[in-house]
């Protein structure tokens, strides 16, 4: 086993609901995570997993310092880097880079995408000299799949998932220790994300790059990851390697977000038990006591809403945080992916 | 089967500084009563453009509009707007991607229904507002006495997209246009909207046109598929003859592309090369010929028609290979060969 790239202990961020101008006083405060501990080992996959308002973002967003916990622990190769300042946090950024959702607003429209890849060396100091960077960013390029000739056109020229190469490249060309791609694929037409995701997982594998990927896709997501973590209103409820979850899920909500997936399958889609949990997910301003998932939990019980069950292992490398996981026989129900 | 609305030869050319982009090249398609029709493709593949074009929101100046869409025997093309007006949203409904849009901020949501309602029928405020509540209720709002007063911005997303089935609803359409109706929603609020119109479908024997991006929401809950591309249908079969022998090749790489659930996790993802074509100079011959890894020289040239697959009289198929060559190239595709080594065993030879 190796040792943990970023380990995350406790990590809590709320975001303060002020009102008033000039004498703001705090009258709530959005619970975005709160308490999630886990590690991103060297070289593996990371999945994290949730629907919008989950808190999955702000995760990512916490682990890259781009947001200041509200408390908890992130500690990147091992130095602590939870509070750091900001000119301490220059380093950091060249070992972590970030992918982004959309690929038409994350790159400068006036800027040739020589000049958006090398931005990153510009900003460090690296690969002094034009000719040196340009034979840098043009590597770069090819390595993704670009042409290199293609160096001095501007983001308009390439088709989204061209644009989302571009991303790639100026995400790797630090060589950074951990990429985090936040839906790297969601922005794009059904037959150009096969084409992204099997780059970054080639990048992953040729580079053995360490990789963080949010996205709300499940589908998506065990095609890429070595291990997942799902969550639910600011809290992980499940964490598991790959195929555990997929094979075993515990947490009535995986079980939930697994049979409301859609399966291109008319056959095996309309076996499975539908069971898309009731209403709505709640406010995390107010969030349920104790279990989050209680009020829309098929096998909520009184203690449900008295005892915040705690992430526990329950075989096969699973941790979930639930006090009546569901067995096998409701996991089979529920999903199509389920061991039987 | 009597198709309730029968779209024949449809083209729509939008004028532009560009020059004249070809969203839709010609589409012909049945909507049976009592049943769900998907409409599959990718963005610019002329799906929504198609539907849009129906119901008359496309016309305007710089729009030119060929072909015919028949409802109960009258073209909806060339009809004068009042009339067309007194048809849409009144016996052919539709509900849109982003419900939030869709919906005006300023009105309660109950004002909106009302309107709707009596913008076709000539009934008192009350008995409108009665109606509501029932809508309401019918698309499983709770509380609907209570959330009738409510405005757009207190109901969560799932709930706007149900406010707008009711309100599509409001006058017993018998065909319901949706869409992308979940494509802005989370995946456990999806299930309950796909599930919702559904179950109004069988309620109501209404005709639904479901329109996406997404085969698994097809796959589920339509009977009978069509795939568009590049402005064309290419392929169109009852749902699970498409998902068990697709013929078209661009409906194979579709299918092939998607990481998907029931598959095992180690099977490649095979993405389909290329690009989706520029419509303003759209490829010559077959419009998939550029990115089909089984183009023959013959293929740049002569364009494909919508004929029926032998032996499947409701299975059509837009592609110039023949029948058995066809059949046998899925079958290599779905035993996991990629399409390059697919063709080999088929003995097609490379013509690129």
């Amino acid at each position: 086993m190796s040792e943990p790239l970023v380990e995350v202990r406790d990590l809590v961020k709320h975001f303060p609901i002020t009102r008033g101008i000039i004498f703001q006083r705090q009258i709530g405060a959005v619970h975005a995570v709160d308490g999630v501990s886990f590690d991103v080992l060297r070289g593996e996959t990371l999945g994290i997993v949730g629907e919008t308002g989950c808190g999955k973002s702000t995760t990512a967003r916490l682990m890259m310092r781009l947001l200041e916990p509200s408390s908890g622990t992130i500690r990147f190769d091992g130095q602590d880097i939870s509070h750091i300042s900001r000119r301490s946090l220059k380093p950091l950024r060249r070992q972590v880079q970030l992918i982004f959702q959309d690929p038409y607003s994350s790159l400068n429209p006036r800027r040739t995408i020589g000049s958006i890849i090398a931005e990153p060396f510009a900003i460090h100091g690296l690969e002094q000299g034009r000719e040196q960077r340009r034979h840098a960013v043009q590597e770069l390029m090819e390595q993704v799949g670009l042409n290199p000739e293609h160096y001095n056109r501007y983001p308009h020229e390439f088709s989204g998932g061209q644009r989302q190469r571009i991303g790639v490249a100026r995400a790797l060309a630090l060589k950074p220790k951990l990429v985090v791609a936040d839906e790297p694929v969601s922005a794009l037409d059904v037959s150009i994300q096969a084409q992204i995701l099997n780059l970054l997982r080639e990048l992953q594998k040729e580079l053995g790059l360490t990789l963080v990927l949010i996205a709300h896709d499940l589908s998506v997501v065990r095609h890429m990851c070595d291990r997942i973590a799902v969550m639910y209103l600011g809290k992980i409820v499940e964490l598991a390697p790959n195929e555990s979850l997929y094979a075993r899920p515990r947490h009535p909500y995986t079980g939930a977000l697994m049979s409301a997936v859609p399966i291109a399958d008319p056959r095996l889609a309309n076996s499975r038990r539908h069971q898309a949990p009731p209403g709505d997910v709640p406010s995390p301003t107010n969030p349920p006591q104790a279990c989050r998932f209680h009020p829309r939990c098929p096998k909520a019980k009184e203690i449900c809403s008295q005892e915040e069950p705690l992430l526990e292992p329950k075989g096969h490398g699973t941790e979930a945080a639930c006090h009546f996981p569901l067995t096998q026989e409701e996991a089979v129900e529920l999903t199509a992916t389920a061991a039987r | 089967m009597a198709a309730l609305l029968e779209i024949d030869g449809l083209t729509v050319d939008f004028a532009t500084e560009d020059g004249v982009v070809h969203a839709v090249r010609g589409v012909s398609l049945n909507v049976n009563a009592g049943q769900m029709l998907g409409v599959v493709g990718e963005s610019g593949s002329g799906k929504s453009v198609t539907m849009l074009t129906v119901m008359g929101l496309t016309r305007g100046p710089g729009t030119t509009i060929g072909g015919t869409a028949k409802f109960d025997g009258r073209d909806l093309l060339t009809m004068p707007g009042d009339e067309l007006r007194r048809i849409r949203g009144n016996e052919i409904a539709m509900i849109f991607q982003d419900p939030l849009s869709s919906l005006h901020p300023f009105y309660k949501v109950g004002a909106q229904l009302i309107e709707a309602i009596q913008a076709h029928r000539n009934v008192r405020k009350g008995e409108a507002r009665e109606r509501s509540i029932e809508l309401l209720r019918m698309v499983g709002i709770p509380d609907p006495a209570g959330r009738v007063d409510s405005y757009p911005h207190e109901f969560s997303g799932g709930m706007r997209q149900r406010a707008m089935i009711a309100m599509a609803l409001a006058n017993d359409p018998k065909v319901l246009i949706a869409d992308e109706p979940t494509t802005a929603l989370d995946v456990t609020v999806q299930a309950q909207i796909l599930d919702l119109i559904a179950r109004l479908q069988r309620e109501l024997n209404m005709a639904v046109v479901l329109i996406t991006h997404d085969l698994g929401v097809v796959a589920e809950h339509t009977h009978h598929i069509a795939v568009m591309y590049a402005g064309e249908a290419i392929e169109e079969a009852p749902t699970d003859v498409m998902f068990d022998s697709p013929s078209h090749p661009y409906t194979w790489g579709l299918l092939q592309s998607i990481p998907r659930l029931d598959r095992s996790r180690d099977e490649p993802l095979i993405p389909i090369p290329g690009l989706p074509p520029s419509l303003i100079s759209p490829p010559g011959g077959c419009g998939f010929h550029p990115r089909c890894p089984y183009v023959r020289e013959r293929h740049r040239r002569v364009h494909p028609e919508l004929e029926p697959v032998p032996d499947h009289p409701e299975h059509r198929v837009a592609c110039l290979l023949d029948e058995p060559t066809r059949r046998r190239l899925w079958e290599e595709l779905k035993r996991g060969e990629v399409p390059e080594a697919a063709r080999q065993k088929v003995g097609l030879k490379d013509s690129a």
